[in-house]
């Protein structure tokens, strides 16, 4: 099976998800971000590779972040960008993916970022769109979210210098995340030894272990020494129902407090790839305090994102 | 008009005939086999030397798209289709839109099948109306319109009250109930087998659970009120186990297993093939061996096509979104042989599992080669390749897991009734 990321030259051609994409690739994106990260320090907080380029951030679900930070960073490109915010009315009004998608082209777009809500919807437009136009996957479904797992994998090398040293856990439902999904591929592509997951076995999709990570359902135990945790977002409409009992339950089971932090390492790093829920999934002591890495996630989300669309139009 | 096909090796499950022999056919029907008949001039020969001559093959499950869906497939299209794929009749499940829940429909349906003068329709009657599950359909009313036999198509009945009395009614008249086995609240909203590829898709999966729990209500409930009850897409491992087991003590089950099931697992979804949205869904390795080691002790009776012709445009979303179903009338006959020759079955079993053991299920007479009976028959080269594309397909549904395959098994000449209905 051809890998639908790549070109006939093994060079990046879509970012549609990290698994499938090989360390020399991710390692490149991390190396270019590295580079960006200054652009933003300057007086002048542009480069000039995407001039004349058009970039279109294609939204068929709803996102703050994510938009302005891929918005932020094809500016600082000096790249042309359009962002539609195609909600899914419009979209059961008829017209289908690739109307929108096709129409986007006949006006010369180079690039899309598209977000849609269902799973495997970037490969999708990906197979459909011509050689020359490149897609970035902004967040499928529950498939995958490659730019936040390489941010979220770039904020980590910040912090820990080793990234074959360390002990990570993801925390929360990872049955419904993309983030989850992107964070294990990216770092077990790049070489942690030690992944695990925590949270409820209702939060957790079949046969997770054979996403190469260590399952826990016992907070306490799973934090014991680890390098970093990853806090997962949990959604309103999972709080209360068949997965979970209460938001209030769950925050007492699985929400990160100092106290459960003080289990792992003393320096360890805390990360979420927001927007949060404080007191459901996270304590704000631990959010706002001093191991929290959120805010420059969110800083270094702008560098990742610059290096893949600069990597993308051949610029890296 | 009389026929004679010489040369031709023979094969007939049901009277456990594989010979070279030639067939004489006079007014549809097979008049002898072997010995020409006295006096019998041949209107038309048919030189079937180096191919093999079989019962038409008969089909469990096809999606013909009328009345409602015609942007889909047609009558037309589809029954070429079938008789294109050596398949000579065939049981049509009753999602049709509006459904084959009124015996005028059924009655329509048959008379316009009859006039095209292709593959026989034997149509499935809806269990319940709209397929509701609540309120039963007039099966009897349905049967003498043509019904062989009554069938939710991909709908469960939830409550279980509603099951238990549809069997009991369809045991009190000898009715056979074509039931697939899937608990709709943990397949709700499922689109891939809920495994290790849906995981890492982030599809939401149908968990194998779901069918072993839907069979032990129906299994229980059949047991129970004595319905004769037939298993339509049998996809476990567990399945395959819970029918054994039931078979042991109630001869009133039988089970059929799709093509798309013997040949390829959850992996084949790759990267969100929309082709590979099925259902049942593709299920994992074990699952296929279980299937296949089911089908050569007997616990599965017969394979499908399970054709469902899909619009180009239905498949083109997401995977989840994208319409279920893959076209199959003329895979149905290659997909066997492939599965025989990888498995070391005979020709004979194998053609069996599509003709003979479909028939007695659907209680037609048809599915053999019997002096007397109707000379509906194949004609195929098991040896010639050809590839499976949008080109070679004569249905109206080109969607199919298996495009771009070169696959051995070809059929060269259908008759039905005596009659050449197809020629390649």
């Amino acid at each position: 099976m051809n890998n639908p990321q790549l070109d006939a030259d093994g060079r990046l051609r879509h970012l549609l998800s990290i698994e499938g994409l090989p360390k020399k690739i991710l390692n490149q994106i991390l190396d270019t971000a590295e580079s960006f990260v200054g652009v933003a320090e300057r007086e002048v907080k542009k480069v000039p590779l995407l001039r004349g380029k058009t970039v279109c951030n294609l939204f068929f679900e709803n996102s703050t972040r994510t938009r302005t930070t891929f918005e932020i960073a094809a500016k600082r490109l000096s790249a042309d960008v359009i962002s539609l915010n195609v909600n899914t009315s419009s979209q059961s009004k008829g017209e289908t993916i690739l109307d929108t998608v096709d129409n986007l082209i006949a006006m010369h777009a180079d690039m899309f970022v598209v977000r849609h809500a269902q799973s495997g919807a970037a490969h999708f437009i990906a197979k459909h769109v011509p050689n020359h136009i490149h897609v970035i996957n902004a967040g499928d479904g529950r498939h995958s979210h490659p730019t936040q797992g390489l941010l979220d994998t770039f904020t980590i090398r910040k912090y820990k210098s080793d990234l074959h040293n360390l002990r990570v856990a993801i925390v929360g439902d990872v049955l419904h995340s993309r983030v989850a999904r992107s964070e294990i591929h990216a770092l077990t592509t790049l070489g942690v030894p030690e992944v695990r997951v925590i949270a409820p076995k209702t939060l957790l999709p079949a046969q997770v272990e054979k996403l190469g990570v260590h399952v826990f359902h016992d907070m306490k135990a799973g934090l014991k020494d680890v390098d970093v945790v990853m806090m997962l977002r949990l959604q309103n409409e999972r709080m209360n129902g068949a997965m979970l009992p209460s938001a209030q339950e769950y925050f007492k089971t699985y929400g990160l407090t100092q106290e459960k932090l003080s289990l792992a390492k003393p320096d360890a790093i805390v990360l979420h790839p927001g927007p949060m829920n404080r007191g459901v999934e996270i304590d704000s002591s631990v959010a706002d305090g001093s191991q929290s890495v959120i805010l420059p996630q969110v800083t270094y989300g702008i560098a990742v994102r610059m290096a893949v669309m600069a990597i993308l139009a051949g610029g890296g | 008009m009389k026929i004679h096909i010489k040369n031709g090796r023979v094969i007939d499950p049901k009277n456990n005939l594989d010979s070279n022999l030639d067939v004489f056919i006079a007014a549809g029907k097979i008049v002898a086999l072997g010995q020409c008949p006295d006096n019998f001039v041949a209107n038309q020969t048919i030189d079937a030397s180096n191919l093999i001559v079989c019962p038409g093959l008969v089909d469990l499950s096809a999606r013909l798209r009328e009345p409602g869906d015609e942007y889909k497939a047609t009558l037309v299209s589809e029954l070429q289709a079938a008789v294109a794929g050596g398949i000579t009749s065939l049981a049509c499940p009753p999602d049709t839109d509006p459904v084959l829940d009124e015996p005028g429909l059924v009655e329509m349906l048959k008379h316009r099948a009859k006039q095209l003068n292709l593959a026989h329709v034997y149509p499935l009657g809806a269990l319940t109306r709209q397929l509701q599950g609540k309120i039963l359909s007039e099966m009897g009313e349905l049967r003498e319109a043509g019904c062989v036999g009554f069938s939710q198509a991909n709908i469960a009945i939830a409550d279980t009250q509603v099951l238990w009395r549809a069997m009991e009614y369809a045991a009190t008249f000898g009715f056979t109930l074509f039931l697939h086995a899937e608990e709709p609240f943990l397949a709700k909203d499922g689109v891939a087998h809920d495994g290790e590829i849906a995981s890492r898709l982030g599809l939401k999966g149908i968990p194998s659970a779901a069918e072993a729990l839907a069979l032990a209500s129906i299994l229980r409930i059949a047991k129970e009120t004595g319905a004769r009850i037939h298993i339509s897409r049998l996809s476990t491992a567990e399945g395959v186990e819970m029918i054994r087991e039931a078979k042991k003590h109630n001869p009133n089950i039988s089970c059929d297993v799709s093509a798309n099931q013997l040949h390829l697992t959850e992996h084949d979804i790759g990267f969100f093939d929309s082709n590979c949205h099925l259902k049942p869904p593709l299920r994992t390795q074990r699952d296929k061996e279980a299937l296949s080691a089911g089908l050569k002790d007997g616990t599965i009776n017969a394979i499908c096509s399970d054709h469902t012709p899909v619009d180009d445009d239905a498949k083109l979303a997401p995977f989840a979104e994208a319409e279920i179903g893959a076209t199959g009338l003329e895979l149905l006959l290659a997909l066997t042989l492939k599965w025989a020759q990888q498995e070391k079955v005979s020709l004979l079993e194998a053609i069996a599992l599509v003709s003979q053991s479909s028939a007695q299920i659907l209680g037609i007479s048809a599915g053999d080669l019997s002096s007397n009976s109707d000379a509906d028959i194949c004609i195929f080269d098991a040896n010639e390749y050809w590839k499976i594309s949008t080109d070679t397909l004569k249905s109206q549904g080109k969607n199919t897991p298996f495009s771009g395959l070169e696959i051995a098994g070809k059929v060269k000449v259908t008759l039905v009734h005596g009659q050449v209905v197809f020629k390649s």
